[in-house]
């Protein structure tokens, strides 16, 4: 992705360990399976706090990704809790994770998530518990939907597709290497901070 | 009205699929003029699903967008059937190219399934004295719709800077808001866009296309710097003046250093487009629109 970046290849579950060892600038490639997770699903999760086993996916150790994909639902097979299998992948780029600030520290608390994937990063209520359960906060490219897209191998099962729509549905995906860099991590760095540290000063120039 | 239905299903597949050149051009030129490892890296991705999508006839971005369609309609076609064949090629396209469904009832949070609902898509008509009717379409990324901002000039613009979570840098640093005078004139207007990107950061996938409008009223604004994002990259404004002011605060927003993908760089936009209205001696309103780098948009003649 980057020259001159260390790659690291994750494999889900994510273990507390795993969540410390990782750096911001790190690049990973994650295979193994990740759970979509937008608006509807953290505003559900923050508020009804369904009992871990209400949810047909295993959120322990897992990965949210902040994505509202598209998909043909040629969706058949049943799963535990109500949800279904199947359906093919066309397009699953990130979505503005900023959106889902308020609720994140306590969905990464309560059910055990060890890493986020969005885009345009997190604020400081998210980096604390990054910092306090010991998760990190993946960037992925923004629109690059087709390429990312073709690193998921299968979408293994979808939740809650007729109460919240298909775009923010919980979807259980297969990756393979799929690309991401840690711009958040479980030490209370961020990427994006920094950014928006040297902009400001330009920004007092510019404006003065 | 059956082929113009259809005609609007390819155009569709086209904006939804591809980014127009003038665009791509653009962002190829910021590629190779880029010197940050990390915004190069992000450039070279975005400029590799612009051509897979393509290649593969796949929408660019999995939000195909909240549909906007700028309609001139020759003299004695009925607006009132146009606007039917263009809700009825909406719901064919969400299922052929296939698009995403976005449109999400405001009530019962229903998502309708086929991009249709009140006022969406949204549908603007115009009559035109030429014999064809034209159809430009927008599709508008959320995460860039979110990131636009309405000023009523003069104002007391209050930046906040970062956040100062642990207390490691100097003190001299940790002074992080500034209270800056927006007047009734274009350097106030530069102050106002400024503010808009800089508090937009990365969150609404840059390299941005920037919509400016001015004006006196809030409709006319808002609908106003949207139009502007349907304006080439490479074109130029009429208004010596306003085209000035333009290339200004283009060149100001690239060095703020927020980047492709906003993990730093020097293309946080590659173009800002300014219409204007006349306002009430009252009212001085500055709207800036934000675009996405996958600005898609496209043209129907029929």
């Amino acid at each position: 992705m980057v020259n001159g970046s260390s790659v690291r290849r994750l494999k889900t579950p994510l273990t507390k360990d795993d969540a410390l060892s990782l750096k911001t600038g790190d690049v990973v490639l994650i295979s193994g399976r990740i759970v979509t997770g937008r608006d509807r699903v953290h505003q559900f999760l923050f508020h009804e706090r369904p009992d871990k086993r209400e949810i047909p996916f295993d959120l322990e150790g897992g990965i949210i990704y902040h994505c509202g994909p598209i998909i043909t639902p040629s969706l058949a097979l049943p799963l535990k809790g109500g949800g279904v299998g199947g359906g093919k992948l066309i397009a699953a780029g990130p979505t503005t994770s900023m959106r889902v600030e308020m609720y994140e520290a306590d969905v990464i608390k309560s059910y055990g998530i060890r890493g986020i994937i969005g885009k345009g990063g997190m604020g400081d209520k998210t980096l604390t518990a990054l910092k306090e359960y010991g998760c990190v906060y993946l960037h992925t490219i923004s629109g690059a939907a087709a390429y990312l897209a073709d690193r998921i191998k299968g979408v293994a099962g979808g939740w809650k597709i007729e109460e919240f729509g298909e775009p923010e549905a919980m979807w259980l995906l297969d990756v393979e290497d799929f690309p991401a860099m840690v711009t958040m991590d479980a030490h209370g760095n961020s990427l994006h901070k920094e950014i928006e540290r040297l902009s400001f000063e330009r920004l007092k120039e510019m404006m003065a | 009205m059956l082929k113009l239905r259809d005609g609007i299903i390819e155009l569709y597949k086209k904006v939804a699929t591809s980014v127009p050149n003038d665009v791509e051009e653009a962002l190829k030129n910021a590629y190779s003029r880029e010197t940050s490892p990390l915004a190069k890296g992000s450039m070279e991705i975005i400029l590799s699903n612009i051509s897979l999508a393509r290649t593969t006839s796949r929408p660019i971005c999995q939000d195909t967008g909240f549909p906007v369609f700028f309609i001139k309609v020759p003299k004695g076609i009925s607006h009132q059937l146009v606007k039917e064949t263009v809700i009825e090629a909406t719901r064919i396209a969400t299922k052929k190219v296939p698009l995403r469904p976005n449109a999400v009832d405001i009530v019962t949070g229903k998502n309708t399934g086929d991009n249709t609902g009140d006022h969406f898509p949204l549908i603007y008509m115009d009559e035109t004295e030429d014999q064809s009717l034209s159809v430009d379409l927008m599709l508008k990324g959320g995460g860039c719709e979110n990131l636009g901002q309405t000023y009523k000039l003069p104002a007391e613009l209050r930046v906040e800077g970062y956040s100062v979570m642990e207390s490691n840098l100097p003190n001299a640093e940790r002074n992080n808001t500034i209270t800056v005078l927006a007047e009734r004139d274009f350097d106030g207007v530069r102050k106002c866009v400024l503010d808009a990107v800089f508090k937009a950061q990365g969150k609404g996938c840059p390299p941005y296309t920037i919509g400016v409008a001015i004006g006196g009223a809030k409709d006319q604004v808002a609908f106003l710097s949207k139009r502007q994002l349907m304006r080439r990259i490479t074109d130029n404004n009429p208004d010596n003046q306003i085209a000035e002011l333009e290339q200004k605060i283009l060149s100001d927003i690239n060095t703020l250093g927020i980047g492709a993908a906003g993990m730093g760089g020097e293309t946080t936009a590659i173009g800002v487009k300014i219409g204007t209205g006349h306002r009430h001696p009252a009212s001085y309103f500055v709207d800036v629109s934000f675009s996405c780098w996958a600005n898609r948009r496209g043209r129907l003649i029929w």
